[in-house]
């Protein structure tokens, strides 16, 4: 009878502890999700003197995905994002995000290039606004133009069948 | 001998220089102080444990270049926090704001504390009903025994 109350105690601690394994402390919410999708005008990596900016795809679902030529991690996915964009559901926009552009287009040149085009944020000031803290991040954007969906780190088979692609389906 | 000491005094000296962060020139000291205190006071997402005066990751130099340019902009405290947290969440901040969902941080240790206390005066309330005829017997035993020590006193 006297164990009981630490003991009790004890297996509340595991419990919380438990939990907390569970958890990715490096994953922050993003306070985009249900916001509209931040603005920029950025020169595209296979042609600078066109631009594209978000309000041009209003009205359609497309994918924003964030990478760059020195990311090791956007090579793990970037098989991942190819298999996406051979699903044709949705367009998918590159942000090479901090990178040389004549880097970025000779690593898409090297690995293959998976999306409908890439534009070139060098200064990095659209990734601020798209609260991007490490590459590879992947956002899906909504017909109306909010943000619904944001993917940290690279995108794997898993979470392309379980999450992205059904994100993009349910807005189609 | 002394030429070491001497270099590694010298050593000593030279770490501050080695970690200086970008000099930027402010408009005034107003405006320094400011950036100062922010930088302190928002945190870095690539290094979790430091703030962005702290890290020496690329992205907290691209956040304290933002930060001074809006400083520099006459943007005040808030603003910039502002901004901050539209991007990055409640996350960037190291004291978080009062909200429901953070009810728990702010409020969790003062709960603890009540509840240790509450514990606590049981406790002592419990040990103390304890004691209270055991006070009794003691009294009653010193009675006893200076009793029995006068009548020894009174027969001798």
């Amino acid at each position: 009878m006297r164990f009981l109350l630490p003991l009790g105690v004890f297996v509340l601690l595991v419990i919380l502890l438990a939990i907390g394994l569970t958890m990715d402390p490096k994953k922050v919410p993003s306070p985009l999700i249900g916001k509209v999708a931040p603005a920029f005008d950025l020169p595209l990596l296979h042609n600078e003197s066109l631009t594209f900016s978000p309000d041009k795809y209003k009205g359609q679902v497309w994918v924003l995905s964030v990478w760059a030529s020195w990311c090791v991690s956007c090579r793990a996915e970037h098989k991942v994002i190819t298999k996406l964009a051979d699903m044709e559901l949705a367009d998918i926009v590159g942000l090479n995000y901090k990178d040389q552009p004549q880097d970025g287009r000779r690593w898409l040149q090297q690995f293959g290039d998976p999306y409908t085009f890439s534009v070139i944020d060098q200064d990095g000031r659209a990734g601020i606004d798209w609260g991007v803290y490490g590459v590879p991040e992947t956002f899906v954007i909504g017909k109306d133009g909010l943000v619904k969906y944001k993917h940290i780190g690279p995108v794997t088979d898993n979470s392309l069948r379980d999450e992205v692609v059904p994100m993009i389906k349910s807005l189609l | 001998m002394k030429k070491l000491i001497s270099l590694m005094l010298l050593m000593c000296f030279s770490m501050p220089v080695i970690a200086a962060i970008e000099a930027y020139e402010f408009k005034n000291d107003e405006a320094e102080a400011e950036y100062k205190a922010l930088i302190d006071e928002l945190r870095c997402l690539v290094c979790q444990n430091q703030n962005l005066a702290d890290s020496d990751a690329d992205l907290a130099k691209d956040l304290r270049k933002q930060t001074y340019e809006m400083v520099q902009q006459g943007k005040n405290r808030q603003e910039v926090i502002e901004y901050m947290v539209n991007r990055y969440g409640d996350f960037v901040l190291y004291k978080p704001p009062v909200k429901s969902s953070t009810l728990l941080l702010w409020a969790g240790p003062f709960v603890l504390l009540l509840i240790v206390l509450l514990v606590v005066v049981i406790r002592v309330k419990k040990t103390r009903a304890v004691d209270a005829p055991q006070q009794e017997n003691l009294q009653q035993a010193k009675g006893l025994l200076s009793d029995e020590a006068d009548n020894r006193g009174g027969s001798k």
